[in-house]
């Protein structure tokens, strides 16, 4: 098992109180798994994926582990957790538009960003430059500013970098919102191959648009308002829901496999709840046209089939 | 990057050509009639007397061709340096009148201006990473800023020079001394040159600390810091990387400062009693010398293009985003 993760719950602390935006989130994802991550805007996405990585000042870790390659990752710890990032566990933001610095030269910034994580950048240039060809990105680009470079340039060159010191996992936080159509399927497939080539050994593709990660992953994981809907291999999810919200996400897209640019998860009926006092039992359940007495109780996340998780009364 | 400069350089002479004109109208508009002025200063009584003075003052001032006569000759003189004459001062030439004052303002606005920006910038820098430094810096800052420079000024000279009576009240030096190369000269000099110079350095100074500071955090949370911070970066080096971009807006800031430097300076030398420029150009209006005024203000608009220029050439060299906008950058 490449990635475990056990009841995690990460808090924003707000001066209302607590944002609960990921409340208990129990999953796996395994060695050469390609995890889509999916759900409608602010379920929690972000939240999980950032968890991960670096907790901003607002995060709280709650409760809850994380393990990587059988060790524990100590996400709580800002200095702990420093060690590991770049190296073990990487990140593609969601901003990669603006995520590299403006004023510095890209190779000369990514050489002092290794330098200050203990690389060598002469020792790492060869594999750099046999990466940026195999996105199709000149050599050259090292000696422009970020500003000199297109949007789907940009892309792929936070992507060679998140990617270079091979890392165990790899957060891909809509990494194609940004990006027209043809450019979103390059990437997406530029993603496969980066774990084909056993750069990345797993990954997790945070998306709201499930027919774009469905071409790509090899399971797919649906939040919804904090937490975990559903997981289940990639056909099994859009071919065969079990919870009723995947259901109705799925039902609402035209024809999944085909590409719909920046298809929106919209369509059902009402809103999620608040994160800040959510109500008990299945968060849902307002919305759920399946729901019946138990759901005041909350639905546990179980394993209906093989490696096919649900959290719905209905689903066991 | 040649063709920018070429644009640059092209536009900054039409500016000058455009102020080098406008310079030399305003006065001819404004109110007042200069020689009559000179010849009601030297009281002339006698009526027949003042026609043959007054043909020969015109004369001397250049008044007696028509207008636009008048502006060549300007600019042929400009062009050799010269200026006129200076009908307060008559018979100084304008030229001398203000290269006497300038060394006095340069002196007072280079230092606080450069100083204040190091500093302000310095501390404003420290105070984004240390609460302590924050928590006085920001409120002190605010007050600086907000606080009249009238005020200030006004404060210092009363507080050090009139009831402490550290430094002197006014002038530019000591009135039993005369200006020479010795050191008793050099300290009075100093002397008179410190409070003006420490009242434009405070209130300067808190605006580059807060707008520093304020900078600074902004570009911290930025997305390339935010980035830097996932890869697992050390605080230094994403400081580093905030730090020089947060000097950017500073540096047009300076740019700016720079280009208003005379008029910053007016009130100064004007509560200091300080022969500069600004105390010049207020002279210079009251006694209705426009020769001297437009010399002064012709030399501001130098000052300020000279400035712009320099900026726009450092800026350049620091910043990738406008470099990028000189060749039309790869899309
Ligand atoms: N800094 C924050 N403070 C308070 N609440 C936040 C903050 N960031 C996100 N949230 C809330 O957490 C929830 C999950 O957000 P996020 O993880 O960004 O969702 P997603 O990525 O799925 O769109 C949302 O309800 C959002 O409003
Ligand atoms: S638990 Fe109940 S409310 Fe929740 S999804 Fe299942 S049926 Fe709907
Ligand atoms: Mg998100």
């Amino acid at each position: 098992m490449s990635l475990r993760v056990d009841n995690l719950k990460v808090y924003y602390r707000t001066l209302r109180g607590d944002v609960k935006a990921l409340d208990g989130a129990t999953f796996t994802v395994a060695d050469g798994e390609i995890m889509g991550l999916a759900g409608e805007s602010g379920s929690g996405k972000s939240t999980l994926g950032k968890s991960l990585i670096r907790l901003d000042t607002r995060m709280r870790l709650v409760e809850g582990g994380v393990e990587l390659d059988g060790k524990p990752l100590p996400i709580g710890d800002q200095d702990a957790m420093n060690a590991y990032r770049f190296k073990a566990v990487s990140l593609i933001p969601q901003y990669a538009m603006s995520a590299l610095n403006p004023t510095r030269k890209i190779g000369k910034m990514i050489s002092e960003l290794l330098g200050a994580r203990g690389v060598k950048y002469s020792e790492i240039k060869p594999e750099l430059e046999r990466r940026l060809d195999l996105v199709g990105l000149k050599r050259e680009v090292l000696n422009n500013y970020p500003i000199e470079l297109s949007g789907g340039m940009k892309q792929r060159m936070v992507l060679v970098l998140s990617t270079l010191l091979n890392p165990s996992l790899l957060i891909a936080d809509e990494v194609t919102s940004a990006l027209d159509v043809s450019t979103q399927r390059a990437v997406a497939e530029t993603l496969v191959e980066f774990r084909d080539r056993e750069f990345v050994k797993s990954m997790i593709v945070v998306t709201h648009d499930i027919s774009l990660v469905y071409q790509i992953a090899d399971t797919i994981m649906v939040m919804y308002a904090g937490k975990l809907a559903e997981k289940a291999p990639a056909d099994v999810v859009v071919n065969a829901p079990r919870h009723p919200y995947t259901q109705l996400l799925i039902s609402s897209l035209p024809e999944v496999g085909v590409r719909y640019a920046d298809r929106k998860l919209a369509g059902i009926p009402g809103s999620p709840p608040g994160l800040l006092n959510p109500p008990a039992g299945c968060r849902f359940r307002d919305r759920c046209p399946l729901a019946f007495a138990r759901c005041v109780e909350e639905p546990p996340f179980v394993e209906v089939d093989k490696n096919h998780h649900v959290a719905c009364w209905k689903a066991q | 990057m040649r063709r920018y400069f070429a644009r640059k350089v092209a536009i900054y002479l039409l500016t000058f050509f455009v102020a080098v004109t406008l310079n030399w109208l305003i006065p001819r508009f404004m109110p007042g009639d200069p020689v009559l002025r000179m010849l009601t200063r030297t009281s002339v009584s006698n009526p027949d007397a003042i026609a043959p003075m007054r043909e020969y003052y015109n004369n001397v001032f250049g008044l007696d061709v028509p207008l636009w006569r008048q502006y060549l000759n300007y600019w042929a003189e400009l062009l050799q340096g010269n200026m006129g004459i200076s009908v307060w001062l008559f018979p100084a030439p304008v030229t001398e009148v203000i290269l006497d004052a300038v060394p006095y303002t340069l002196a007072l606005l280079i230092p606080s201006i450069l100083l204040s920006w190091y500093a302000g910038n310095k501390v404003g820098a420290l105070a984004a990473r240390r609460r302590w430094l924050d928590n006085t810096v920001l409120p002190l800052g605010y007050a600086l800023t907000a606080t009249p420079y009238m005020w200030i000024a006004i404060v210092l000279a009363w507080s050090l020079a009139i009831i402490a009576g550290i430094f002197p009240v006014a002038g530019g030096y000591s009135f039993d001394l005369q200006p020479s190369w010795s050191l008793v000269f050099f300290n009075s000099l100093l002397q008179h040159w410190f409070l003006p110079f420490l009242s434009l350095f405070l209130v300067a100074f808190g605006g580059w600390a807060i707008g520093m500071r304020n900078m600074i955090i902004y570009e911290l949370e930025a997305d390339y810091a935010n980035y830097l911070e996932a890869l697992g970066a050390p605080r230094r080096l994403i400081r580093r990387y905030a730090f020089r971009n947060a000097l950017l807006p500073q540096l047009t800031g300076l740019a700016l400062q720079l280009g208003v430097l005379v008029a910053g300076a007016l009130v100064t030398e004007i509560v200091f009693g300080y022969p500069g420029l600004g105390r010049l150009i207020l002279m210079a209006i009251q006694n209705q010398d426009f020769f001297l005024l437009q010399g002064a203000f012709l030399f501001i608009v130098i000052g300020v293009l000279i400035a712009n220029f320099v900026i726009d050439i450092v800026y350049v060299l620091v910043d990738p985003r406008t470099r990028t906008g000189m060749t039309g950058g790869a899309a």
